[in-house]
């Protein structure tokens, strides 16, 4: 069963190294697991690739890291795009390093729809800014919170007194 | 309820005269008719029910009247982790509880923050309402909730019918303004 995703996983990095060539930054194998990190000009090519092509239908979740003081990565931010192909049974983690500089990401919220709050709890808890995601607002924290609490820099006791009450009105009004 | 005097009927065509303190009986009142409002967020919740089910039977002391509205209740009974962005719910519904009023902080989690010990998590609620009666445990067992309620009875026992006005007691809740 191993072997089979793991030849299934070669085939796919063979056609993406084909395809983006040098964009195709590094690629990873462990515990069955397929982790391939991509620049960030080509993240939206690939994502849109693996979507359309390769089958890849469900996006399972759209994780932030902060690699603050850690020498062997890139970039201090990455996002991870969890990516499931339920026809094959494929699974595979894209990783793309994102500079402390340029927080811009562009979304794929018009790939998958569980984008959306994916992009959203990633751009709260650590300040990604997914360039045309619909409503990118707070998700999990308070409206009136200020700043990212999983950045390795925020104070892990920096709770945050909020006044007024929510609800989730809108985001139980948005269109399915 | 201290009863002052009694006064049997002479036939059994008349009615009998207790005499009693109009303090008393309004703390006799209270104290054996706590209409509780549970604030269950986490696994505290699920020991509650235990406890207003048969087995414990919360109903002995007068408490089994659970109530989902602030209006109808007069116990918030806080089980679970209370975090930043829910802490102004909280606050809000002991606002809109009608005086008498009162608070048992069920759990680690709502009396200190438990092991949520982050930015997260509100590290006490006794930071938002002011709070009668702590119990601790991970989650407590529902003899520690009688416990409480009974402890809290006792309290009301003690307390002047009009605690309410006590200034401190208002200090503590201006403390958290909302809005």
């Amino acid at each position: 069963m191993a072997t089979q995703e793991r030849a299934r996983h070669d085939a796919l990095v063979a056609e993406l190294k084909q395809r983006f060539g040098a964009r195709v930054l590094d690629v990873d194998f462990a515990f069955d697991d397929c982790t391939i990190t991509v620049d960030k000009a080509a993240i939206r090519d690939v994502l849109v690739y693996l979507h359309n092509d390769r089958g890849f239908d469900f996006l399972m979740d759209v994780a932030g890291l902060d690699c603050m003081n850690l020498p062997s990565f890139r970039e201090r931010f990455e996002v991870s795009y969890m990516l499931y192909a339920s026809k094959s049974d494929t699974r595979v983690r894209i990783d793309v390093p994102v500079s402390e500089l340029d927080m811009d990401v562009p979304t794929v919220t018009d790939l998958w729809k569980s984008a959306n709050w994916g992009e959203r709890e990633a751009f709260e808890m650590f300040g990604f800014n997914f360039v045309g995601h619909p409503c990118l607002k707070r998700l999990l924290t308070h409206h009136e919170f200020v700043g990212h609490p999983l950045r390795k820099d925020y104070p892990l006791m920096g709770g945050q007194w909020c006044s007024s009450t929510s609800d989730m009105t809108e985001e139980l009004n948005e269109p399915r | 309820m201290g009863i002052d005097q009694t006064i049997l009927p002479a036939t059994k065509d008349e009615a009998g005269i207790v005499t009693t303190r109009l303090d008393e009986i309004v703390r006799w009142g209270r104290k054996n008719s706590l209409w509780p409002l549970p604030f269950g967020t986490a696994c505290c919740a699920i020991e509650f029910m235990g406890v207003v089910s048969s087995k414990f039977d919360i109903s002995r002391f007068g408490a089994e009247l659970v109530r989902f509205s602030p209006r109808q209740a007069d116990l918030v009974l806080v089980a679970g982790t209370i975090n930043y962005k829910l802490a102004p719910c909280l606050k809000r519904i002991y606002d809109q509880l009608a005086e008498p009023k009162y608070v048992i902080s069920m759990g680690a989690c709502a009396c200190s923050g438990g092991f949520y010990d982050n930015y997260a998590t509100v590290q006490g609620i006794d930071q938002i309402i002011p709070v009668d009666v702590f119990i601790p445990g991970c989650p407590p067992r529902p003899e520690a909730i009688l416990h409480a309620v009974m402890k809290l009875q006792e309290r009301i026992d003690r307390e002047p019918v009009a605690r309410r006005a006590q200034p401190r007691r208002h200090e503590v809740v201006d403390k958290f303004t909302d809005n």
